[in-house]
């Protein structure tokens, strides 16, 4: 696999990044600034957290219009894999190639701590290493988290089973009190029709290692890299 | 010639920074006080003099960038 992240100004979350697909992948990713304009040698672009272009306008708005983002467009357009986390998740919706938006966190707090995920699918490339309502912990922090669509759009998200994790306790109950944010339905990860854009605010890549408390982010990079695995 | 391009969440979209001022305002002891939404104010100088043009120029500009109709909505002044 031959991964590549994508480096805006005010990205943050990068080199964390790296080492979790460095971790399950054995190579590094190549990084790519904003200003490149060709990822055709890329199995899986990645566009990690942070503050692109300092949230100005709205999270993620200056970056969806930035010089990259008609390769990543191209890329997704000819069925490529592409990972958003956190401000990448925020940048994937502003770039319409997710549906629906990050509003502000209900309770307007930054939220930085541990949530917990439940995985609603483990038939994608990005999940086949957890099984379906497995639930694992994962580090977030954000202050526009707060997943937002109407309801048709949800409706359609569920009916299509695009919603890949959601909020929950860590028994796996999805909750209001676990859903901190105040997100739709407790959506917390949810992917393009045909599974291979994914995007979610919580960040698996910052427990990758017993050294940081844990592996629970792991099984996601494992997955893709097993997926994608030439 | 100026285009003022104002920024709202829809009604039905949550707006928690209003929903603070609201209850800021009322710690403040002012009454009578009921829903309060925050938007944004966009001030676009233009070179152009045709006003029509101008204000359709700020519509693509408010659709392109300036809002995310997924969740706010928008209205286009030029003076």
């Amino acid at each position: 696999m031959k991964a590549g992240i994508i480096v805006f100004p005010g990205i943050n979350r990068e080199r964390d990044m790296a080492i979790a697909l460095e971790r399950s992948a054995g190579k590094k990713p190549r990084m790519v600034w904003h200003r490149e304009t060709d990822l055709s040698d890329l199995d899986l672009v990645v566009i990690p957290g942070g503050f692109s272009y300092g949230d100005y306008l709205r999270c993620g708005a200056m970056a969806a219009q930035s010089p990259i983002m008609a390769a990543i467009r191209g890329h997704a357009a000819r069925g490529g894999h592409v990972l958003g986390v956190c401000n990448g998740f925020q940048i994937l919706t502003e770039a319409g190639l997710l549906p629906g938006a990050l509003l502000r966190n209900q309770g307007l707090r930054f939220l930085a701590m541990d949530c917990h995920l439940r995985v609603e699918r483990a038939d994608t490339d990005f999940t086949r290493h957890y099984q379906r309502g497995e639930v694992f912990r994962a580090p977030m922090a954000h202050g526009d988290g707060n997943y937002f669509a109407d309801d048709a759009t949800l409706d359609l998200l569920e009916g299509e089973g695009r919603v890949i994790f959601r909020y929950a306790t860590p028994s796996g109950e999805v909750t209001p009190a676990a859903n901190r944010n105040g997100s739709a339905r407790n959506i917390a990860g949810i992917a393009s029709a045909n599974l291979r854009v994914l995007g979610l605010m919580p960040h698996p890549e910052d427990l990758v290692d017993p050294l940081m408390g844990g592996e629970d982010g792991k099984p996601l990079f494992d997955s893709i890299t097993a997926a994608l695995a030439a | 010639m100026k285009a003022v391009v104002t920024v709202m969440l829809k009604a039905g979209v949550l707006d928690p920074q209003g929903k603070a001022i609201g209850q800021a305002l009322a710690g403040l002891g002012f009454s009578g006080v009921g829903e309060v939404r925050a938007g944004k104010v966009i001030e676009i100088e233009l070179t152009g003099t045709d006003p029509e043009a101008a204000k359709t120029q700020a519509e693509e500009m408010a659709r392109k960038l300036l809002a995310n109709t997924v969740i706010e909505s928008f209205r286009v002044e030029v003076a």
